[in-house]
């Protein structure tokens, strides 16, 4: 009997049957863990948007707050519960967040009557409305708080437009005097003195030009000031009154009243400021679009180099070289390049692009502006190409890969009807290689775009004045600094002052980043598999 | 055994092999193989496996040169040219002596793209040379009842015996003198068989043929000379009845009555 049964069980593992489950149990735990994380971004970073309701708190000592409540914990010496509130305020409280004893509230409610105030300086602002002083304006004396607001901050908006167009108009004056200056610069440096003609001809724009400037800025002045007389009064939760301007506000309501179609209106209007607008606040509040500009032009940048060189690579390494050891040494070393850390990619880009070749160039072709340097110093052409240098190896393993694959019947075909090996690669076998060279392709850019170490000291910066990309000439400025999504994870999540306050802002642009990596993977993907169906080799 | 060269009397051949040698780097494959191949007719190279007989055909259009650590020793004549000097241009050799490989291997392209490949190589892009040529060569390998409606599809659509009509059309596309066939049938079905021999009896009226077959029978059926290899060495060459009716050599005769190989 033992004996049968032994051998029922020699069958058993015989069979595979507990390989096949050590196989699945391994593949569920990777996904569990993967869905897992893209489970925690996706609720923390979708709700972010959502306008939770505001509560009023009565507490047992006789004062009140008002704030969003966060979270609740266990108190660490085990009396009770306590509560996480977002106070706002923080040019009257200092904090934004209070921690509450449970068994401290006396009453809790949520008075449709609280507004919340996103303000350009100083986080939220969570209280009352209480008067809106308007000079110019002659809006009725008896008109409600709420309605006199809302009329007051579509003439603020108006007014805005009108200071921005000024402020447009000073940026150019001051790129002219930009270019003076260095045209002055150039000239002083080739030994031209004070009396020449071309000097004085400068100086005499430069100086009415100034004047202009100095209007202008003078008239902006006077705009700004009376824009600050439009004042509203509110109440916080103490009673104290805080008077705060309409220009320093970004949005006002009233969370506690919104229905829910109007709480997705607000969430809508809040995902399009994240896309498409700056941010402010020390990056904790606003938009992502510099990032996501960044991050998009920088892979593509990247992608411009990568793939050409990593492909022409490969193509001599699999189609010209003389297979041997120094080949073989090659591919090893190759594939080795692919595990260096990040950072040290980052430290040759420092030395060799942004020391090296940038400082090069900046003594050749900008020696008036030294010492400030224009290519000398980090920049999005200087990261997009360490970029390159760190993803290469993955484009020539792909497309070396991917030649090899093909069947040796196909090449020798190609050659027996007469034609060179330039023309079979160029019409046969990169064309047949073509979806193992998107496959490459497709893992440079996703590893390119989550890449951060490298970027940092190769030009990436938590604030760029402005785009790599814009209306003046020469349109692309490969000399500026950028901004990065990764880059701006690390820096609102652990170099921010107000880590609580940011800490949405964290999950929001994870996501962002996830589906910016995804939305060019796909694009690449259905590149692929259209390729893939046309050149995909089948035989009987 | 010595190596023999051929009994008959050839003339006006359009390949002559004279004292050709062998090597893959130190070993040697071929030795001193003396053959000439008789124009417009079929001459089928037989022999066990690694006898030769492929490396040899590969030579006649220098396919053997892709190979590294390789050296061919002796002559190859291609209507009095000799094909292994240095200043020939391979490509147009190749496109004078074209080659049918054992597995049909049709480009990722269109049908017409496939059989007018040696065309648009050579840098011809007149439509109306294009389609014509592809009609003929296509009729030529009597694919064209088959495949005229549907021309602009992948060729990897075909069947395996298609695909190898295919490989012969694109082959003859480029009028050359000759057609090396390696095992073109090695990998097809009987039915797909009996088209390409039929195809190649057609072929005899305009092209040289030289074909290397591991099927007796088909040798038989489809040759006009037969050469048999063994071991790197040339035994027997003669014409295809004699040689399957009376052998001059035991080995032969033993080879082709499937005593050994």
């Amino acid at each position: 009997m033992s004996n049968l049964h032994g051998k029922s069980m020699r069958k058993f593992w015989r069979t595979g049957e507990p390989c096949v489950w050590f196989t699945g149990a391994a593949l569920s735990l990777t996904l569990l863990i993967a869905a897992t994380l893209v489970a925690v971004v996706l609720v923390n970073g979708l709700g972010v948007f959502w306008p939770s309701r505001v509560a009023l708190l009565e507490l047992t000592d006789g004062s009140r707050l008002i704030g969003e409540v966060m979270r609740f914990e266990e108190r660490p010496e085990g009396a009770g519960e306590r509560l996480q509130l977002k106070i706002g305020n923080r040019d009257l409280y200092g904090l934004d967040f209070r921690w509450v004893n449970a068994d401290e509230v006396a009453r809790k409610s949520f008075p449709e009557e609280i507004v919340v105030l996103e303000r350009s300086e100083h986080g939220n602002f969570y209280g009352y409305l209480r008067a809106v002083a308007a000079p110019g304006l002659d809006l009725p004396a008896d008109l409600a708080p709420l309605e006199a607001f809302g009329r007051a901050s579509v003439a603020v908006a108006e007014r805005q437009r009108d200071i921005d167009a000024l402020g447009a108009r000073l940026a150019g004056l001051n790129s002219q005097l930009e270019r003076l200056r260095l045209q002055l610069l150039k000239l002083e440096y080739r030994g031209r003195g004070g009396e020449d003609a071309a000097v004085l001809d400068i100086k005499r724009r430069r100086t009415v030009l100034k004047d202009d400037f100095e209007q202008l800025v003078a008239r902006q002045g006077l705009m700004l000031a009376e824009q600050r007389q439009i004042r509203a009064e509110f109440e916080e939760a103490g009673g104290r009154v805080k008077e705060i301007a309409l220009a320093e506000v970004v949005r006002l309501y009233q969370p506690n009243a919104m229905s829910v179609p109007a709480k997705a209106w607000f969430y809508l209007g809040k995902l399009k400021e994240l896309l498409f607008a700056e941010p402010r606040e020390a990056n904790t509040e606003g938009g992502l679009f510099p990032a996501i500009f960044g991050t998009v032009i920088l892979v593509f940048l990247m992608t411009l180099v990568t793939f050409p060189m990593g492909v022409i690579a490969a193509v001599y390494l699999r189609e010209y070289a003389k297979e041997g050891l120094l080949v073989r040494i090659v591919r090893i070393a190759v594939n080795n390049l692919a595990g260096i850390p990040s950072i040290v990619y980052g430290i040759f880009g420092l030395g060799f692009f942004v020391y090296g070749v940038g400082g090069a160039i900046d003594q050749l072709f900008f020696p008036g502006r030294l010492p400030t340097p224009t290519f000398g110093t980090g920049g999005i052409l200087w990261a997009s190409l360490t970029l390159a240098l760190l993803t290469v190896p993955v484009v020539i393993v792909a497309t070396d890969e991917a030649l090899g694959a093909i069947p040796g019947g196909v090449r020798e075909g190609s050659l027996a009807l007469g034609s060179t090996k330039f023309q079979t690669l160029m019409r046969i076998l990169l064309p047949m290689a073509s979806p193992g060279i998107m496959t490459g392709l497709i893992l440079a850019m996703a590893r390119a775009a989550g890449e951060v170490a490298p970027l940092m000291i190769t030009g990436v910066v938590k604030l760029a004045p402005a785009l790599p990309l814009d209306g003046t000439f020469p349109y692309l400025h490969l000399d500026r600094k950028f901004m990065h999504l990764g880059f701006h994870i690390y820096d609102i999540g652990f170099q921010s002052p107000n880590v609580e306050a940011a800490k949405p802002m964290v999950f929001v642009t994870t996501l962002l980043l996830v589906l910016i990596v995804l939305a060019m993977s796909s694009v690449a993907i259905r590149l692929r598999n259209k390729m893939k169906k046309r050149y995909t080799y089948s035989t009987f | 055994m010595t190596p023999k060269t051929s009994d008959i009397a050839i003339t006006d051949p359009v390949i002559e092999a004279d004292k050709l040698h062998f090597y893959y780097g130190s070993s040697e494959a071929l030795h001193d193989i003396n053959l000439r191949f008789p124009r417009k007719q079929v001459t089928a190279l037989i022999g066990p496996s690694g006898c030769g007989k492929s490396t040899f055909l590969r030579c006649l259009n220098r396919m053997n040169d892709l190979i590294d650590n390789t050296q061919v020793v002796g002559s190859i004549r291609l209507n009095g040219t000799e094909v292994n000097s240095p200043n020939i241009d391979v490509i147009e050799l190749r496109r004078r002596v074209g080659m049918v490989f054992q597995k049909s291997n049709p480009f990722p392209k269109t049908i017409f793209e496939n059989v007018i490949y040696g065309l648009r190589i050579a840098g011809i892009k007149n439509k109306a040379v294009l389609e014509e040529t592809c009609e003929k060569a296509l009729r030529g390998s009597a694919l064209w009842d088959e495949v005229k409606d549907r021309l602009h599809q992948s060729a990897l659509g075909l069947s395996g015996g298609q695909m190898q009509r295919l490989c012969i059309a694109r082959a003859i596309a480029v009028n050359p003198e000759v057609i090396l066939m390696d095992e073109p049938c090695s990998a097809l079905d009987p039915k797909s068989t009996a088209r390409v021999e039929e195809l190649i009896s057609e072929l005899r009226e305009n092209y040289t043929i030289i074909i290397v077959t591991h099927n007796m029978q088909q040798a038989a059926r489809v040759s006009d000379h037969t050469a048999f290899f063994f071991e790197g060495l040339l035994v027997e060459y003669g014409p295809t009845k004699q040689m399957f009716l009376k052998p001059k050599h035991k080995q032969t005769e033993d080879y082709i009555t499937g005593r050994f190989g």
